[in-house]
């Protein structure tokens, strides 16, 4: 038989198998975007359990792991949290190396502006208050931010203006379908079952034992189950009447066409309330804050979408030539403290990792880490054991709302 | 953008009004006899329902008054009757 010399290449070899569910696993996942792949990949890395399926309602991680701004930075103020998300960060660079794939992890800073005398008192605070937890941080003023990034408007005649900022130089971005890709391979090579189109809609019970999932494809056992589903958790622990402190809200980000790399790092602004980084393919990426209300319709209202280009726009004068060609709303778990939950909760083999509001993304390794630390333990990691549900029984709230250097 | 029936002003555009989420939370009666986990559900704790949700908006650029509506968080839609003008509590 003669090939022609035309043939179409092979395809790509698959990154990961399409496995039937199987009856019965010692550990379920629920939710297969970066925290459920993430925790899936730790479980079998540090603590040995391959015997694991990953349940994903769509495809993979395309929830919010689809729809993030892929920003990544730990220069939280409160000890809990440097600690949390350091820890993720230091994950973070390791990964590429680790996972053996590049996932363009470009740690090319981030600068948080302080607009107002009160904005700077509290950047410097939150600086210091880095520096003490070791986390890399420093306070930069105007002159410095203009070498730093020559396209931001750093002018007195801004209404607003810059009046100094935070840099942390380890923050970045990194290509969110590739860090979930990356892990998704690595886990399935660890014997993880990685199952699409496969939605949970409740739970086998023994009296107060969680002991599997209901599922569009039938009843799975599990010896342990975790919770990593983002808006869509307190659906689920609805059914087992778990009461969780949660809002979802729907989420927006925005990107333009793609142009020219011109913005060196990522820039936060609170006061005036918009994000904005360049992404490696050259389109800028635009985020701000929720959504007022709550919502699951994964769509949200322009006039949010508008405040954040003025305030872009205000910021990065050239901007201004820039087309918005697609905006996306994803469904984001916002907790009264803007802090996770991560933890056992009131049902035995049941465990949650929720409540990420608007930042989950920089976490996802973290998040896997201390997560699948809580259920092959049953108790939570050293760095999770402060946000457990019983915070707020007890008030001891991780109080990051307006401390995180961003408003959620 | 939503379109949101004030009861009292009619139809307006979402940017003239806040958000004040759900509805019908009344502050407990006695809340010196609420244990510390009755207490912790009162502040922090809110039904977060996919579908019909009975939620407080107040119409700040408008006539400054709260009032009760029925939206379906799934699509938006809100119930075409008036609002509730249950008497304002805030």
């Amino acid at each position: 038989m003669v090939t022609s010399r035309h043939a179409l290449p092979d395809p790509p070899a698959r990154l990961w198998r399409n496995p039937e569910p199987k009856r019965s696993y010692d550990v379920v996942i629920v939710g297969a975007g970066g925290h459920g792949l993430a925790t899936a990949y730790y479980l079998a890395r540090n603590h040995g359990i391959r015997d694991i399926a990953v349940l994903e309602r769509g495809w993979l991680a395309g929830g919010n792991m689809a729809r993030n701004t892929t920003i990544i930075r730990s220069n939280y103020l409160l000890d809990a949290s440097a600690a949390l998300y350091d820890h993720a960060l230091q994950l973070w660079e390791q990964l590429p190396d680790e996972l053996e794939y590049d996932f363009l992890l470009s740690q090319r800073g981030v600068l948080n502006l302080a607009h107002t005398e009160q904005e700077v008192r509290d950047s410097r605070r939150r600086a210091f208050a880095n520096e003490l937890n070791g986390v890399d941080a420093e306070w930069v003023t105007p002159d410095e931010i203009a070498e730093i990034c020559p396209i931001l408007n750093t002018s007195a005649d801004l209404r607003y203006p810059v009046l100094g900022a935070t840099l942390q130089r380890r923050a970045g971005i990194a290509k969110h379908d590739h860090v979930a890709w990356a892990l998704a391979r690595k886990s399935d090579e660890m014997g993880v079952d990685l199952i699409q189109e496969c939605e949970v809609t409740g739970f086998l019970t023994e009296g107060d034992r969680v002991t599997g999932v209901q599922t569009t494809a039938g009843p799975i056992a599990a010896g342990r189950v975790g919770l990593a589903a983002a808006g869509r958790t307190s659906l689920l622990t609805d059914t087992l009447g778990i009461r969780l402190p949660l809002q979802s809200h729907p989420l927006q980000a925005l990107v333009s066409e793609l142009l020219e790399p011109v913005h060196p790092c990522v820039v936060m602004s609170n006061h005036v309330h918009v994000y904005c980084s360049q992404a490696h393919k050259g389109e800028l990426v635009l985020g701000a804050g929720v959504d007022s209300y709550n919502g699951y319709a994964h769509r949200g209202s322009v006039h949010v979408i508008e405040n954040q280009l003025a305030a872009a726009v205000e910021l990065f004068p050239i901007f201004a030539r820039a087309h918005v060609v697609r905006t996306w709303a994803g469904t984001v778990d916002v907790t009264p403290d803007a802090s996770p939950i991560i933890g056992p909760t009131p049902y035995e083999n049941l465990f949650v990792n929720c409540g990420w509001g608007t930042g989950g993304f920089k976490a996802t390794p973290g998040a896997g880490w201390v997560f699948a630390h809580t259920i092959a333990t049953g108790e939570p990691h050293p760095l999770n054991a402060p946000y457990g549900m019983e915070r707020f029984t007890t008030g001891a709230l991780v109080d990051e709302h307006g401390a995180a250097a961003v408003a959620h | 953008m939503l379109q949101i029936r004030c009861p009292w002003c009619g139809d307006r555009e979402e940017t003239e009004f806040r958000y004040g989420g759900q509805a019908h939370v009344d502050y407990p009666r006695d809340p010196a006899a609420l244990d510390d986990r009755a207490w912790g559900e009162y502040l922090f704790v809110r039904d977060n329902p996919k579908g019909e949700f009975a939620e407080r908006w107040v119409h700040t650029a408008g006539c400054r008054r709260w009032f009760t509506t029925v939206r379906d968080t799934a699509t938006n839609q809100m119930r075409a009757e008036l609002p509730s003008a249950r008497k304002p509590v805030m």
